[in-house]
């Protein structure tokens, strides 16, 4: 009976999410058209200045477009866990994540429960894009769209939890603005998804370890080798960890005891 | 476990930082009592409704649903709990219908249960032909007719109240107000209602005077009027308040 409830309460809280998104057009139209610009535009661009050895998972010379499409597909999923943790943001300014937090059911299930739902609606995103690229001509071996669905899960459960625990900390809107650009910028740019590691080296020493450290490269290298096919054991543990790290300090920035839920007062 | 007391509040104290907001707060509802919480702007009314929703912990005092300490047993304790907030908490994208329909899963209710007591609950509120609308589409006093019937679908023993008829006009309010003192009379439920407006109070229900954190009065309206040795709730209350002005 206590499993059915969970059950019940897990896919009330996943439909609700994917209706919302389903029907608000323009939140699925801006999420798309983002990468798709970095692809049509920045890339097509950048295409001849960059030159890329072979590395794996490449077993040849790519165009740069394909190179970037893993890293874009991890934009994707960085901004869409931000903009989850910042609707919970606004939900907890506007009143509705109250009935989540009062309704029986543990705390920690809950917010697994949300995340779930904002990697779900992450993934459906990323298949679009894909779609998308298809007809770019960048295209993967067909495993490579069964194989990447696991890795999206993890990737986007991770992104997902950071953007959670960022949230359990913000008091008010505004200041989420300020933790877009001093998260979401430099840990993109500070990523193996728009250059290659060995890139970076060459330019400063510094770089190559913040890049080779930052969680989200770990996720876009998961999602690279994911697409053709192999497995990035380094990548699945570090994300992995990154994970459970984010989840349980979110867990614990919402727990009314601990957490910075009774400091922050008001309401 | 003692289920003659619905709401059980001992000793709660809270602070903001270094700023009191609760300063050693006592009282206790039984089933079918319609408990008032009067108090102006800041004097701990939403500070304590977010405490016995578990929405902040506090390190002094006891709180108890139906037996169930709010602290060690939260889920059993949560889900005999129903509460309206200050502020709407409905999705304003979504119909009445699957707003509700959320509500139900997450207190863990199937299809068929969850679609009657839906039912039931709209019904009696005469909101059941609106249940395709949006909620964005309710005027402000409709909205508040479904938020009460969302917190009475999973039949839950103790209902909260916080200010549900700020921004109301008379007529809806009135309504409402009938409605919940309604419900605690035929379906025996024990309700806590926070309020600043006077005429919101019934002759029989109960009187919590809360101000600055501190509980100044508490019984029924008349034990508040001669223990201050007053006519009228408003004297009362300025009496207890040192000032204070309620509408």
């Amino acid at each position: 009976m206590r499993m059915l409830h969970y059950w019940r309460a897990l896919w009330g809280i996943i439909g609700r999410e994917l209706w919302r998104f389903v029907t608000q057009r323009e939140r699925f139209i801006s999420a798309l058209v983002r990468p798709l610009v970095w692809l049509f535009v920045f890339a097509a661009g950048f295409r001849a200045a960059l030159g890329l050895a072979i590395t794996p998972p490449y077993e040849t010379y790519i165009l740069y477009e394909v190179y970037i499409t893993p890293g874009l597909i991890g934009m994707i999923q960085l901004f869409n866990g931000m903009q989850s943790s910042l609707s919970m943001v606004y939900d907890r300014e506007m009143g509705s994540m109250r009935i989540l937090m009062v309704c029986p059911l543990p705390r920690w299930f809950l917010l697994l429960s949300k995340l779930l739902a904002g990697t779900g609606v992450s993934v459906l995103q990323v298949y679009v894009f894909l779609a998308i690229a298809w007809f770019y001509d960048i295209q993967a071996p067909w495993q490579g769209y069964l194989w990447i669905l696991p890795a999206l899960l993890l990737s986007g459960l991770m992104l997902g939890a950071l953007g959670l625990l960022l949230s359990s900390f913000i008091k008010q809107l505004e200041n989420f603005a300020g933790v877009m650009n001093f998260v979401i910028f430099p840990m993109f740019f500070m990523s193996t998804a728009l250059y290659p590691l060995w890139k970076i080296k060459e330019s400063s020493a510094l770089l190559h370890n913040l890049a080779h450290y930052n969680p989200f490269s770990q996720a876009v290298e998961l999602i690279r080798f994911a697409l053709y096919g192999q497995f990035n054991q380094q990548a699945f543990i570090f994300t992995l960890t990154a994970f459970i790290v984010f989840m349980a300090a979110a867990i614990i920035g919402y727990n009314p005891s601990k957490g910075m839920m009774t400091r922050k007062g008001g309401g | 476990m003692n289920s003659s007391i619905a709401l059980s509040v001992q000793d709660l104290s809270f602070s903001y930082g270094g700023k009191k907001a609760l300063d050693q707060v006592n009282f206790k509802i039984q089933p079918g009592e319609c408990t008032v919480l009067l108090g102006p702007n800041g004097a701990g009314k939403s500070t304590l409704f977010s405490l016995i929703t578990r929405l902040y912990d506090s390190r002094e005092g006891r709180i108890e649903l139906c037996g169930f300490d709010i602290k060690r047993q939260t889920l059993l304790a949560l889900a005999k709990l129903g509460v309206v907030f200050q502020q709407t908490t409905l999705d304003m994208d979504l119909s009445v219908l699957q707003n509700l329909r959320y509500h139900t899963a997450l207190h863990g209710m199937g299809g068929k249960q969850a679609e009657q007591r839906i039912q039931q609950e709209l019904e009696r509120l005469s909101m059941y032909d609106r249940r395709f609308e949006k909620v964005r589409q309710l005027n402000g006093g409709h909205r508040r007719r479904v938020e009460i019937a969302r917190a009475l679908l999973h039949k839950p023993s103790v209902l909260l109240l916080d200010e549900p008829t700020v921004g109301l006009d008379v007529p809806s309010r009135v309504a409402i107000v009938d409605y919940v003192h309604q419900l605690a009379t035929e379906e025996k439920l024990a309700v806590l209602w926070a309020s600043h407006l006077i005429d919101e109070i019934y002759p029989n229900d109960h009187l919590i005077v809360l101000h600055k954190g501190q509980v100044k009065a508490n019984g029924t309206v008349d034990d508040v009027l001669d223990a201050t040795d007053t006519l009228t709730i408003k004297d009362a209350f300025y009496t207890l308040t040192q000032g204070e002005q309620v509408l």
